[in-house]
């Protein structure tokens, strides 16, 4: 088990400085960089001013060079300064994490509370109505852009209460902590609910085909014992893989519900960060991503051991 | 006693129809929803196809007497804040969804096969080395990796279909790999080998083709997430760019202010993208459940 923790961790460092590679050239591939930018909005160009600008920044050193600066500075806890608002990239990025951690955290908490038991339901009565209408839902789920959903709910939200939430750090009232964060939550939940859903059927299906499962029947198990207690416990480790990914990837969904909602996430930053080229921003944000998606998989990883004495990794 | 009339058990498991078109027609029955799907598809195709011939506007014709129109008989999805039709954008907007969504798929297929079965085949550091590429790859959600690559490449057609593409590489080559690695060890590719058959030869003649059922399915099942990925691409101002009507760019952030003023804006769009992913959802889900029995469910 230690081997193959360090091993793994051994894995994840060397995925991360490959991520941290691959985004460094990606950004500075970009013909273009914010000097440009700011310069061609001023209209007039002066070369010499441009260059000390450039040389101020640290853009006209060798990639090499800049790359090796920007990691040195991450192992120091020093990310850099972002360019548009010249404040250090740290205190720009550490306040927006809990919005974004608690809007992923309540979407998560939603999919498994809706998609577990919708997922037994559907498994349970496989082949009926009710089946292929859950089927459908969860399809649908997998189907609509969150960020179109987002807007449905700004639309009923305008038709029913004649105004749309609209995002404060500090709720006063219960309803408005749930309009803020509850409301974006299943914007984006809904997906990973049916995702959540679509694979608690499928592993239930297949554990209910078992012979312990007829061996509980026989034994006169009443039937939700028999999907509950026999059943899903042992169809839980899919499912558990799933939300754990999920969580990980919930990213992407938020990047467009937190724009749809005008929430200031780490997510929506990153968008508005790859707009203005503020490569500070940009490289340490998806470098948290990624810190954050590693993490995410390992721990699912060595979850499966501590739920599942069946699985052991040895060597 | 019950009575068990064979003929007709063995013809409901379409014992009977196991060739061509009465083999399809019995999947079509079978697999109603799929069937459906298929159909969504094929009005897809037909839609962008056909783009000019069932649109009255050009969709690039603005119109400035008749901004932000309701629908009705002329308009019948209404026009946006440029007074363009929103109907004609949605037909033509078709045309670069499956754009996007074809031409990633079939990139992203592509190379994976390629680095899956080089992977798989070979072994040794190469395989290593692509491992471990493929875990880099994986390690960021597919909107992100392509946000960043779009914002490298710059917002055009070929850019965003690049994007969307790399992104999926690491699912298919695992798939492949996994499979090469199986197949590798099955009789048939000793007997090639035992006759002389050359490695290449073997990879793309008798493996690659055994891997097919599973890359059909994946891809698919891919289809509907890059055509959601090229339309939060351009929903987010860094996909397709003006004046192309991309369903995601004609959702983009203004959609929010119109959502009071002008509904139709935003409800229409919406429902082109569901409808089109969900139409290869239901088609991939029965085309996993025909080729690939064992993930049925």
């Amino acid at each position: 088990m230690f081997a193959y923790i360090v091993r793994r961790l051994a894995l994840m460092f060397v995925t991360l400085i490959g991520i941290s590679i691959i985004i460094f050239v990606l950004l500075r591939v970009v013909p273009g960089n914010i000097v440009d930018i700011l310069f061609d909005a001023a209209g007039f160009v002066d070369p010499a001013d441009k260059a000390n600008l450039e040389k101020e920044l640290g853009l006209s050193d060798p990639i090499v060079v800049q790359y090796f600066r920007w990691i040195g500075g991450l192992l120091h806890g020093d990310l850099g300064y972002s360019y548009v608002s010249e404040k250090p990239a740290l205190q720009e990025i550490l306040p927006r994490i809990p919005i974004t951690a608690r809007l992923a955290g309540l979407a998560l908490l939603f999919s498994a509370a809706i998609g577990i038991p919708l997922g037994v339901i559907s498994a349970v009565h496989q082949g009926t109505r009710l089946d292929y209408a859950l089927r459908i839902v969860s399809l649908s789920g997998l189907s609509l852009p969150s960020f179109w959903l987002g807007l449905l709910i700004l639309m009923a939200s305008v038709s029913m209460f004649g105004t749309m939430p609209i995002f404060n750090p500090n709720p006063k009232t219960w309803t408005e902590a749930i309009a803020i964060y509850a409301v974006p939550a299943m914007a984006v939940g809904f997906r990973s609910a049916a995702l959540t859903m679509r694979i608690t059927r499928s592993s239930m299906l297949e554990i209910l085909r078992q012979d312990f499962i007829r061996t509980a029947r026989a034994k006169g198990a009443s039937e939700n014992s028999v999907n509950y207690r026999h059943a899903l416990k042992n169809a839980i480790l899919p499912v558990i893989t799933v939300i754990g990914i999920e969580a990980a990837f919930l990213i992407g969904g938020l990047i467009v519900t937190e724009t749809v909602f005008n929430i200031p996430g780490i997510a929506r930053f990153l968008v508005e960060a790859l707009r203005w080229r503020d490569y500070p921003i940009v490289q340490n944000l998806v470098m948290l991503i990624a810190v954050v998606v590693v993490f995410a998989n390992f721990t699912v990883d060595l979850l499966y051991a501590a739920i599942d004495p069946r699985i052991r990794y040895g060597d | 006693m019950a009575v068990v009339n064979y003929d007709s058990e063995l013809k409901r498991a379409g014992a009977h129809s196991t060739h061509g078109w009465r083999r399809l027609t019995f999947l079509a029955q079978r697999y109603m929803l799929g069937t459906i799907g298929l159909f969504i598809m094929i009005m897809f195709v037909w839609v962008a196809i056909s783009a000019d011939l069932i649109c009255r506007f050009s969709p690039l014709s603005v119109d400035s007497t008749h901004r932000l129109a309701a629908p009705d008989a002329v308009h019948w999805l209404g026009t946006d804040s440029f007074g363009r039709d929103v109907w004609s954008r949605i037909v033509h907007g078709a045309r670069i969804s499956l754009a996007v969504g074809i031409g990633a798929t079939l990139l992203g297929s592509t190379l994976g096969v390629i680095v899956g079965l080089v992977s798989g085949y070979l072994s040794g550091w190469v395989d290593l080395l692509f491992q471990r590429v493929t875990d880099i790859l994986q390690a960021l959600p597919l909107l992100v990796l392509a946000l960043v690559m779009t914002a490298a490449l710059g917002p055009s057609l070929p850019n965003v279909i690049i994007a969307i593409a790399i992104p999926l590489i690491p699912t298919v080559a695992r798939v492949i790999r996994a499979n090469t690695l199986a197949l590798r060890e099955l009789p048939f590719v000793e007997a090639a080998k035992s006759i002389g058959m050359s490695e290449t030869r073997i990879a793309i003649r008798h493996v690659l083709p055994n891997t097919l059922a599973p890359l059909i399915v994946l891809a698919t099942a891919q289809l509907g997430s890059t055509i959601l990925t090229e339309a939060s691409l351009s929903f987010l101002g860094l996909g397709i760019p003006e004046p192309y009507p991309s369903w995601g760019r004609m959702l983009s952030e203004s959609a929010a202010e119109y959502v009071r003023t002008a509904p139709w804006l935003v409800i229409f769009p919406g429902v082109a993208i569901s409808l089109a992913v969900f139409g290869t959802n239901l088609f991939g889900d029965a085309l996993r459940d025909i080729l690939d029995p064992r993930q049925r469910g």
